[in-house]
C-alpha cells in the first residue's frame, strides 16, 4: 500500500470511529490551529519569505490574518450552524417536525496552491473540521519551504490521524486522487482542474474548484483616478501578481490612459521606492519557469513602465503595458504575474462586449463615482465575484461566498459557505404513525374524488384571491360560534 | 444536429431572451397550461410506457408539477432579487449582496420512471433561473418522449428550450457539447458518465442517483399503520421509484406480522389479482423485466412471486428472511421485490446500513423518539422520512438529493433555482475613506500590521445578535436612571450610584 494510500485508510479509520464528529473536539481543533498561527508566528514567516519573498508584515496581513478571523468566527458560530434548520411546512405536513440537518460528508481532500500557501490550504482545512469531516492536506510541492513547515509542524497541534499532511509533486498527488475521498477541495489552474473533476468522476466525489482567469478591471474615466490607481496597484503587485483575484488588465478610454500610467508610476513608487528590487516588501516569482513564462509574455507589447528582471533571483519590476492588443501573448492566458496591461475601449459598452468574450473570470472590477455605470456592467457581465471601486477585498468579506463560476470555478467558500460546503445537508420529515385517514387519498383503488382532495392538499396555496380568504375566514368564524354555541349549552 | 441545437440554445441566451422576469413567468405559465390541456395525451402516453394508472398520473407526477411552477410564478421575483449579506465594521458604508445570475445553456437529461416529473421539474428550475435548455427526455419512455417533443415545442420558446430524443449515441453526442450546468436523473454508472463528460469543460453537475433505500421498522411499532403507508411506497409505479423503500430491517419476532400486514394491505390496494387492478402498474421494458426476476432467482416468494413476461408483469412480492449476500441485497431493485433482512437490534441495524453505500433515502419505522435520534444520528442518506416513506419528497422547502453514490447536489422549490444560479458576491465600495486603507498598502510595517488586525478582530466586526441585546438591554437598564427628562432621577439610595454614572 502506498503512502498515500495507508493515509487516507488511516483518516478514513479515525473519521469511521466518529471522533471528529462532536462539537467539542471540532472547537479545540479550531482553537489547536488557532494556536499554531500564533505560536508558530516565526517559522511560517521565514518559509513564507524563501518561498515568496514576502515581508514578515506581509505574510500577516494576507495569509494568517484571515485564516484567525475564520477560525474565530467558526468558533463562536459553530453550534448555530451545526443546528437542525426548520424549514416552511405545508398543509400535509403542519403536524410534522421538518428540518434540514447538516452532516459531515466524510474524508474530504484538500489541495493547496503556492501563491497563498498558508490561506488557500488551511482555509478550506477550518470548513473540513468545523463541518466534522477527515481531511487529507495536500499543500502544493511548488512552495517547498512552506510545505515543510506545514508538514513538520502542523501534527503536533491537530489530530494527525484525523488531518493528515501528505507532501508530494505530481505522482504524489495522482496517487491520492485515485483514492476515494467525500469531497475533493483544488486551488489552482483550469488544466489541472479538469484533470481533479475526471478522478473525482470515478468516485461520484463532489468537487470544489478555484481556479482562475483574466480578472478585467474597468476605469472609468468619471473617477477619481489617483485613488483607483492607488488601488489597483496594492491588488495588482501584492505578492508580485501572483494573486488568482488580482486586476489582470485594465480596460480603459485612450483619454485617460496616460493618467491612469502616471498614477500607478507614483503609486508604485510610494509602495516600492525607486528600486523595488531593494524593497523587503515586494514578492518575488516563484520559480524560474513562471518567471520565463512571465517574461515572455512582454515580448509583443509596449513597456510603459518597468520592465526589467534578474532571472538569477526571480526578480520582475512592476511593469505596465500601454496599447495592448487583444492578440498579443500577454492577452492569451492568465498572467499571475507582475505585468499590467492596459487595453483601450471606446466606454463601458465596449469594454462589456470584449468581458464577455473571454472566459468568465473569477473577479471583475469597476472603477466608477456612477452607480448606474456600475449596475451595468454587473447586469451585463458574469463573474465568480464583482468589486466596484477596490481590488482584492471582497475575499475578506466572510459573509460572502468565494468562487468561480464556468472557466474559473465551480462551489464556493470562507464563513458558513465553507462549512456549507463541506456538510451533506439532509432533508428530514418526522411524521407520526397516526392520522392515517389523511393518507387515504394517495391510496389505491384511485378515485376521482381522492384526487380532488389530494390537489387540494398538495396545491398549498389554491390562490383563493382576497374575496376568497374573507369567504373562508367568515366560514371559519361561523363554525367556530356554532361550535361554541354547542358547547356552551 | 445535437451541435446545432446547443448552438442556437447558446445564441438565443447570449441575446439575453431568457433574463426578464416577465418572460420567465410567461414561460412557466405556459408549462402550466400545457400540463393541464394536454393531462389526457399525457396520460395516455404513460399507459403505454408503463401502465400508470389515470389517477396515478397526476397524483404521482403533474400535481407536483403544478405546485413547483405555481411556487416559481409567485416567488421568481424575490429569488431573482439581490440578497443582502450581513455586514461588518469594513463593510458598514458599502452595498455588500450576492446576486444570482443566469448560468447559461443546461443540459436536462429525463429519467424513464417518472419521465414527466424528473424531467420537467428541472426545466421549470433552470427556466426561473433565467437560463435556455437543452431538454433529454429518457428513450426508454419512448411514448413520452415523443409526446414531450411534439408538445413541448407549442409551448414553450423552442430555441430556448429545445427537446432533443435518442439513445446512447445522441446522449454522448450532447455530452461532448459545452453546457454550463448538466443536470442528470438515472443510476450511478451512466453518472459517473456524465460527470467525467462534464469535466472536460469544467461544467458543475447535479446527479439524481439512487440507491438501496432501507426501512427499518422497530418492534414496538403500530404494523398495521406501518405496512399500510411502506406497501403503497415499495408498490406504486411498480416500485420503480427512486426513493422507493427497497428493502426491510427488522426484528425476526415481527417478520410474520410485517408479512401479514404486507399482504392485508396488497389486498386492500390492487384486489386478490393485482394484474387486474388497473392501479397496478408493469415494468418497462423487456430488459429490466429478466433483470429484476433474476434477482428472484433461488428464493421462495413469501407473498406473489407470480409473473408474466408477455405483459412485463410481476405481482408484489416479498421475500422472507434474505441473507445480506443474496443477489437481491446486492444492487437497487427498482421493481415489486421487497425482502426483508433481519437483524437482531438497532445496533445490528445501523451497522448494516452504515456499512453499505449511501441511499438516496432512509426510512424509519418507530414510536420511540430515542429509536428515531440514533437512527438519525448514527446514519447517513439523501434524506429521510419518519414513519413514512417517499413524503419528503413532496415538500419543496426541502432539499432533494442524494449524497455518496446516491448523488451530489440537490433540487425543489427554490431549491432548483438556487442550483441552476450563479451566485454572484457582490461589493460595491465607494472611492471615498481611503484613510481607513493607509495601513495596508506597503511599506508595511508591525504598526500597520496591527492596526489592520486591530479593524479585522474587534468584536464590533459583526452586528451579531448579542450586541443588539446587550444595546437593548443596556440601554432598559439605564431607563430608571435618566428617566424621561435625560436628568437623573433622584431615587434616594441609589441617586449617588447615578451620580457616579454621570
Amino acid at each position: 500500500m502506498s503512502r498515500e494510500q495507508k493515509a487516507v485508510e488511516r483518516a478514513r479509520k479515525a473519521f469511521l470511529t466518529g471522533r471528529s464528529k462532536p462539537l467539542e473536539h471540532r472547537i479545540r481543533q479550531l482553537k489547536n490551529l488557532q494556536r499554531f498561527l500564533l505560536e508558530r508566528e516565526k517559522e511560517i514567516a521565514e518559509a513564507i519569505k524563501k518561498d515568496l519573498n514576502k515581508s514578515e508584515a506581509g505574510t500577516q496581513l494576507y495569509e494568517t490574518l484571515g485564516l484567525e478571523g475564520e477560525i474565530v468566527l467558526a468558533v463562536k458560530k459553530l453550534a448555530e450552524w451545526v443546528a437542525p434548520r426548520p424549514v416552511e411546512k405545508n398543509l400535509l405536513t403542519i403536524s410534522d417536525t421538518v428540518y434540514i440537518q447538516p452532516e459531515p460528508l466524510g474524508v474530504v481532500l484538500i489541495i493547496g496552491a503556492w501563491n497563498y500557501p498558508w490561506a488557500v490550504t488551511i482555509q478550506p482545512l477550518i470548513g473540513a473540521i468545523a463541518a466534522g469531516n477527515a481531511a487529507v492536506v495536500k499543500p502544493s510541492e511548488v512552495c517547498v519551504h512552506t510545505a515543510k513547515v506545514m508538514e513538520d509542524l502542523l501534527p503536533a497541534y491537530i489530530d494527525k490521524e484525523l488531518y493528515p499532511v501528505v507532501t508530494g509533486g505530481v505522482s504524489e498527488t495522482q496517487e491520492l486522487l485515485r483514492q476515494r475521498f467525500d469531497h475533493v477541495f483544488y486551488t489552482g489552474n483550469s488544466m489541472v482542474g479538469k484533470l481533479v473533476m475526471e478522478a473525482a468522476a470515478k468516485h461520484l466525489t463532489p468537487i470544489t474548484l478555484e481556479l482562475g482567469g483574466k480578472s478585467p478591471c474597468y476605469i472609468d474615466k468619471n473617477c477619481d483616478i489617483p485613488i483607483a490607481c492607488r488601488r489597483v496597484t496594492w491588488g495588482k503587485y501584492s505578492n508580485c501578481g501572483q494573486t488568482c483575484i488580482a486586476p489582470d488588465y485594465i480596460l480603459c478610454e485612450p483619454s485617460i490612459q496616460d493618467r491612469v500610467l502616471e498614477e500607478i508610476k507614483k503609486s508604485i513608487k510610494a509602495f516600492y521606492t525607486e528600486d523595488p528590487k531593494t524593497c523587503p516588501d515586494y514578492g518575488r516569482i516563484i520559480n524560474q519557469r513562471h518567471f520565463k513564462r512571465i517574461m515572455a509574455m512582454t515580448e509583443d507589447s509596449t513597456i510603459a513602465i518597468g520592465g526589467d528582471s534578474d532571472e538569477s533571483t526571480c526578480y520582475i519590476a512592476p511593469t505596465v503595458l500601454k496599447d495592448v492588443h487583444v492578440n498579443s501573448k500577454v492577452m492569451q492566458e492568465e498572467i499571475f504575474g507582475p505585468l499590467l496591461p492596459i487595453l483601450t475601449v471606446s466606454g463601458v459598452d465596449e469594454a462589456i462586449n470584449f468581458i464577455n468574450k473571454g472566459e468568465k473570470p473569477l473577479a471583475l472590477y469597476i472603477f466608477s463615482p456612477d452607480d448606474k455605470v456600475i449596475k451595468k456592467v454587473i447586469a451585463e457581465t458574469s463573474s465568480g465575484g464583482v468589486l466596484a471601486n477596490d481590488c482584492l477585498v471582497h475575499y475578506s468579506v466572510s459573509a460572502l461566498p468565494f468562487g468561480g463560476v464556468g472557466n474559473s470555478g465551480m462551489g464556493s467558500y470562507h464563513g458558513k459557505f465553507s462549512f456549507d460546503n463541506l456538510s451533506h445537508l439532509r432533508g428530514c420529515l418526522i411524521k407520526q404513525l397516526k392520522m392515517e385517514g389523511v393518507n387515504d387519498m394517495r391510496y389505491p383503488p384511485h378515485t376521482a374524488k381522492k384526487l380532488f382532495w389530494a390537489r387540494f392538499f398538495i396545491l398549498k396555496n389554491p390562490d383563493l384571491g382576497w374575496l376568497g380568504r374573507m369567504t373562508l375566514l367568515a366560514i371559519i368564524a361561523v363554525v367556530a360560534a356554532v361550535v361554541l354555541q354547542r358547547y356552551l349549552q | 444536429m445535437e451541435m446545432q441545437v446547443v448552438q442556437r440554445a447558446r445564441e438565443n441566451f447570449l441575446a439575453g431572451r431568457s433574463r426578464p422576469l416577465e418572460f420567465r413567468v410567461q414561460q412557466l405559465k405556459s408549462l402550466q397550461r400545457m400540463i393541464t390541456d394536454r393531462q389526457g395525451e399525457i396520460a395516455t402516453a404513460l399507459k403505454q410506457d408503463i401502465n400508470r394508472s389515470q389517477y396515478d398520473t397526476p397524483l404521482l407526477e403533474l400535481i407536483g408539477l403544478e405546485n413547483e411552477i405555481s411556487l416559481a410564478v409567485s416567488k421568481l421575483a424575490q429569488w431573482a432579487a439581490p440578497r443582502p449579506v450581513e455586514k461588518s465594521l469594513l463593510t458598514i458604508s458599502d452595498q455588500v449582496y450576492i446576486q444570482p445570475e443566469p448560468l447559461g445553456v443546461v443540459l436536462i437529461i429525463g429519467a424513464w420512471n417518472y419521465p414527466w416529473a424528473l424531467t420537467l421539474q428541472p426545466l421549470v428550475g433552470a427556466i426561473a433561473a433565467g437560463n435556455a435548455a437543452v431538454v433529454k427526455p429518457s428513450e426508454l419512455s419512448e411514448y413520452s418522449a415523443s409526446l414531450l417533443k411534439a408538445l413541448l415545442p407549442r409551448y414553450l420558446d423552442q430555441e430556448l428550450y429545445p427537446v432533443v430524443c435518442g439513445g446512447v449515441s445522441e446522449t454522448q453526442e450532447l455530452l461532448r457539447q459545452r453546457f454550463d450546468h448538466i443536470f442528470y436523473t438515472g443510476n450511478s454508472t451512466v453518472g459517473k458518465l456524465v460527470m467525467e463528460a462534464a469535466a472536460r469543460h469544467l461544467t458543475p453537475v447535479t446527479l439524481e442517483l439512487g440507491g438501496k433505500s432501507p426501512c427499518y421498522i422497530d418492534k414496538d411499532v403500530d404494523l398495521r399503520v406501518a405496512c399500510r403507508r411502506i406497501t403503497w411506497g415499495k408498490f406504486v409505479n411498480c416500485g420503480q421509484t427512486c426513493i422507493a423503500p427497497d428493502y426491510i430491517l427488522c426484528e425476526p419476532s415481527i417478520q410474520n406480522r410485517v408479512v401479514e400486514g404486507i399482504r392485508q394491505t396488497l389486498l386492500e390496494f390492487y384486489g386478490p389479482d393485482p394484474k387486474s387492478s388497473p392501479d397496478y402498474g408493469r415494468i418497462i421494458n423487456q430488459r429490466h423485466f429478466n433483470r429484476v426476476m433474476a434477482l428472484l432467482d433461488g428464493y421462495t416468494a413469501a407473498l406473489g412471486g407470480q409473473s408474466d413476461s408477455s405483459q412485463r408483469y410481476i405481482a408484489p412480492t416479498v421475500v422472507k428472511d434474505v441473507p445480506p449476500h443474496a443477489r437481491l441485497m446486492q444492487e437497487e431493485i427498482f421493481g415489486p421485490l421487497l425482502p426483508i433482512v433481519t437483524v437482531s437490534d438497532i445496533d445490528d441495524a445501523i451497522h448494516f446500513i452504515s456499512e453499505r453505500e449511501k441511499p438516496l433515502a432512509i426510512y424509519v419505522f418507530s414510536s420511540n423518539k430515542k429509536v428515531i435520534k440514533r437512527m438519525l444520528a448514527e446514519t447517513t442518506s439523501g434524506g429521510v422520512t419518519v414513519n413514512d416513506v417517499m413524503m419528503h419528497y413532496t415538500l419543496n422547502s426541502l432539499p432533494f438529493g442524494g449524497v455518496g453514490q446516491s448523488g451530489t447536489g440537490r433540487y425543489h422549490g427554490k431549491h432548483t433555482f438556487d442550483q441552476f444560479s450563479h451566485h454572484r458576491a457582490c461589493l460595491v465600495k465607494s472611492l471615498s475613506m481611503e484613510r481607513v486603507n493607509m495601513p495596508r498598502y506597503p511599506p508595511q510595517n508591525h504598526q500597520k500590521a496591527r492596526r489592520v488586525r486591530l479593524a479585522m478582530r474587534t468584536p464590533l466586526v459583526d452586528f451579531s445578535k448579542g450586541t443588539y441585546i446587550w444595546a437593548v438591554t443596556a440601554s432598559i437598564v439605564n431607563l430608571p436612571y435618566r428617566g424621561f427628562s435625560g436628568k437623573p432621577e433622584n431615587l434616594g439610595k441609589e441617586s449617588r450610584h447615578s451620580e457616579l454614572l454621570y
